[in-house]
């Protein structure tokens, strides 16, 4: 059951001295060098290019796979050799008490909050409002806008237990929504922003009430269709979306009716600035911040509400709730439609943002992307998916500014696409290490603050 | 008519490969209960090592017979598939049975991620060919200006599938495996009490799925002659579809559930929209599982409590 640590340490248990000890991780090392070996094989071993001819041929990296093989041989024979106490047993930790987590969570919450409405200001004295513009958008409003999808798929996945691959088809809608509504009818965003949210809680129902009440992993399949349904409904239904090429020219967002640009009418000659464009960029930041923080606050007061506990609930046991007489259909239907339409309007901000939309910005691995922060973050724990979009997002974009990696590994070396290899480790690590998620202090919605007196005589009074 | 027969021949072919894939997805659902997300990239993996070794043995060792070449490529590509799969069921699968509930589906996601992103780095992003191989081609009749042909690879994949069902059908039909096999995919506590070991009985099963996945592989770069990194996903998704509908746990059922969905999507293509024709196997896959979630051949799903 232990794996194959488990014949070693019976071994060493019975005859401790070292040679024999060193002998048996000798073998085990030699195994898992082996074993890399065949793994690394071909895959690693060559590369296959194209020549001027347009032909494959192979490129060697013989290097790579002895490198890869050692690297396996040293790494399990230092831990055969020299093995980790066995695990103490998991002794149930009188954790701390609600009230000192909740204070330290809503200092960490306030310190966040803080630095995060800073963070445009303190940019834009850093870098100038030309340098700022990177930062605020690719950072900023980016890492945002995911913690923002992260936070509406929790409750989904986190709170209610179901887990949807099709999210960001939702997303997908928000965004479409705003770039058709505004560019054919002219509707301004503040129309689009809550016109796409509903849609995409429609499209949440829709999609929705056939397959809730489908069994986890089954659902988890049937959203994945259902979202890559609609990507290819987007790609080619030409004449409404322009397919593969996108829709171009987006309004851009306006400042409650006052452009972003130079001149008498714009934002900047209202407030008596000099016009720079950075003024949309921060504009931006803060809606979806204000936007993101009104779906925190939301959510937590939700999950002290009858809905939010019936979801919770839902999560841990269905049969038991469905015995409790908890609406089940209904309840998850709320929960997809709640976190669908959160992803509507993320969609909407994301179009806003980009000025541009087209189909292959919402493959199936952006889904596993936002799922990813979701699992990572800890399923259900608002700040952990916030620190999961902080480091999974702009891990990657600051991986885009290390030109100096160049240096080390060549030119061709372009770190991005380590991302999502990175994204799939720590996914299967997780669920291997901590199933839960990072960080799984989830408050209890209800506890007893203070063990209350049953006496006979209140009991009669309807007290107790 | 020549067309219609033409496509029958085409959607046979592509079930063929479709139905190897659904085995691996449907034993392994049978056995522990999980839909082996990675599945489908194992496959694209698989077909990534035949193509490299195909070219290994022409360019570097020089065999001129192809027929030669093939026969060694499909064998070294299934050990080393499976060598994959044994290893991807001992880091992400293992430890997670009795873990939550949609922990190993998570894992298995994570593993797909990983393993489609590792080709994409390994092996770049760009589509790569395999030098067209067993091209001749049988002009079966002729009608209406039309020619209804047979290539040899669809022979070769048609004959090769059909000999690697037979042996895989009496592996778990006549074997000491085979019996364990089914013994712990009908109830897996008793099968251990009976001594069976459980363990090795599902690392085997991985093995065996991804085997016959790796067959797939091999058969898919020869027919379409082209593979990319991204290209796990679809015919995995497919091949799921497969498995669905042919009722998951039920063996005859990925075959023919992969024949059907072969069948289905080349119908589709052929006489409605080729763009379209993913959204026919995704929606037959959501249809399925919304109106008959046990398949065609599967057993009713009972919830006990």
């Amino acid at each position: 059951m232990q794996g194959s640590a488990q014949p070693v340490s019976s071994l060493s248990s019975r005859d401790t001295s070292r040679s024999s000890r060193f002998r048996a991780a000798l073998i085990e090392a030699a195994k898992a060098g082996a074993i890399m070996f065949g793994l690394a094989f071909p895959i690693l071993a060559w590369r296959t290019d194209l020549n001027f001819s347009n032909e494959l041929f192979l490129r060697s990296r013989w290097p790579a796979v002895f490198a890869a093989a050692l690297a396996a041989f040293v790494i399990r024979f230092m831990l055969a050799a020299w093995p980790r106490r066995a695990a103490k047993t998991v002794t149930a930790k009188a954790g701390a008490p609600p009230h000192a987590l909740t204070m330290a969570a809503r200092l960490a919450g306030g310190a966040g909050i803080a630095a995060l409405i800073a963070f445009p200001l303190v940019m834009l004295a850093a870098f100038g409002p030309a340098g700022a513009q990177k930062w605020i958008d690719n950072f900023g409003v980016q890492i945002l806008l995911y913690v923002l999808l992260g936070w509406g798929l929790n409750i989904v996945v986190g709170l209610a237990g179901l887990l949807d691959l099709g999210y960001v088809a939702f997303y997908a809608v928000g965004a479409y929504a705003y770039a058709l509504l505004s560019t054919t009818w002219g509707w301004s965003f503040w129309l689009c922003l809550p016109v796409a949210g509903a849609l995409a809680a429609l499209w949440g129902v829709a999609l929705g009430l056939p397959v809730l009440r489908l069994r986890g992993d089954y659902l988890a399949i049937v959203t994945l269709a259902f979202g890559e349904i609609i990507r290819i409904v987007l790609t080619n239904w030409t004449a409404l979306t322009n397919g593969d090429a996108g829709i171009n020219s987006i309004p851009r967002i306006s400042f409650f009716g006052w452009p972003f640009v130079a001149g008498p009418h714009g934002f900047a000659a209202l407030f008596g600035l000099k016009y720079a464009p950075v003024h949309r960029l921060i504009f931006l930041f803060y809606l979806v911040l204000a936007l993101a923080l009104l779906v925190n606050f939301l959510t937590l007061r939700l999950r002290r509400l009858p809905l939010g506990r019936a979801f919770e609930a839902l999560r841990e046991d269905e049969i038991a709730c469905r015995s409790l007489g908890i609406d089940t259909v209904a309840t998850k239907l709320t929960a997809f439609a709640l976190g669908a339409s959160i992803a509507g309007m993320a969609g909407a901000l994301f179009a806003a943002r980009q000025n541009f939309v087209s189909p292959t910005s919402f493959t199936f691995m952006e889904s596993a992307t936002i799922l990813a922060l979701v699992v990572l973050g800890g399923s259900g724990s608002q700040l952990g998916v916030a620190l999961a979009a902080i480091g999974v997002i702009g891990g990657s974009e600051l991986l885009r500014e290390l030109d100096g990696l160049k240096a080390i590994f060549g030119d061709g070396f372009d770190p991005t696409q380590y991302r999502m290899l990175i994204v799939g480790v720590a996914m299967v690590a997780m669920m291997n290490w901590k199933p839960r998620g990072l960080i799984a202090i989830r408050k209890p919605s209800i506890f007893l603050v203070k063990a209350k007196p049953v006496v006979g005589a209140l009991a009669q009074e309807g007290h107790g | 008519m020549e067309i219609f027969l033409q496509q029958l021949i085409n959607g046979i072919t592509l079930g063929s490969i479709y139905g190897l894939i659904a085995i691996g997805y449907t034993m392994v659902f049978g056995i522990i209960g999980m839909v082996n997300f990675a599945h489908g990239d194992v496959f694209m993996l698989s077909a990534f090592i035949a193509l490299i070794l195909f070219l290994a043995l022409t360019q570097l060792i020089g065999i001129t017979s192809l027929a030669l070449a093939f026969v060694v490529v499909l064998f070294a590509s299934m050990a080393l598939t499976s060598l994959w799969s044994f290893i991807i069921e001992r880091i992400a699968y293992r430890r997670l049975r009795g873990s939550f509930r949609l922990a190993p589906l998570i894992s298995a996601i994570g593993m797909s991620i990983f393993l489609s992103n590792l080709v994409y780095v390994l092996q770049g992003p760009r589509n790569k060919a395999l030098p067209p191989a067993f091209t001749e081609v049988i002009k079966v009749t002729h009608g209406g200006g039309y020619d209804v042909t047979l290539s040899l690879k669809q022979v070769l994949i048609v004959g090769v599938t059909a000999v690697l069902l037979g042996g895989f059908w009496f592996l778990v039909q006549k074997t000491s495996f085979g019996r364990a096999q089914r013994a712990c995919e009908q109830d897996s506590r008793m099968a251990a009490l009976l001594g069976i070991d459980v363990d090795r009985t599902i690392s085997l099963t991985f093995v065996i799925g991804a085997a016959l996945a790796a067959v797939a592989g091999v058969l898919y770069i020869i027919y379409y002659g082209v593979i990319n990194s991204g290209d796990g996903f679809v015919p995995g998704v497919k091949a799921f579809t497969a498995a669905v509908l042919g009722g998951v746990g039920s063996l005859p059922g990925a075959v023919l559930g992969g024949l059907l969905i072969g069948l289905i999507e080349t119908f589709w293509a052929a006489y409605f929209s080729s763009d379209y024709k993913d959204v026919a196997a995704f929606s037959i896959l959501a249809v399925t599982l919304i109106f008959l979630p046990s398949g065609l051949f599967g057993r009713p799903d009972v919830e006990k409590v």
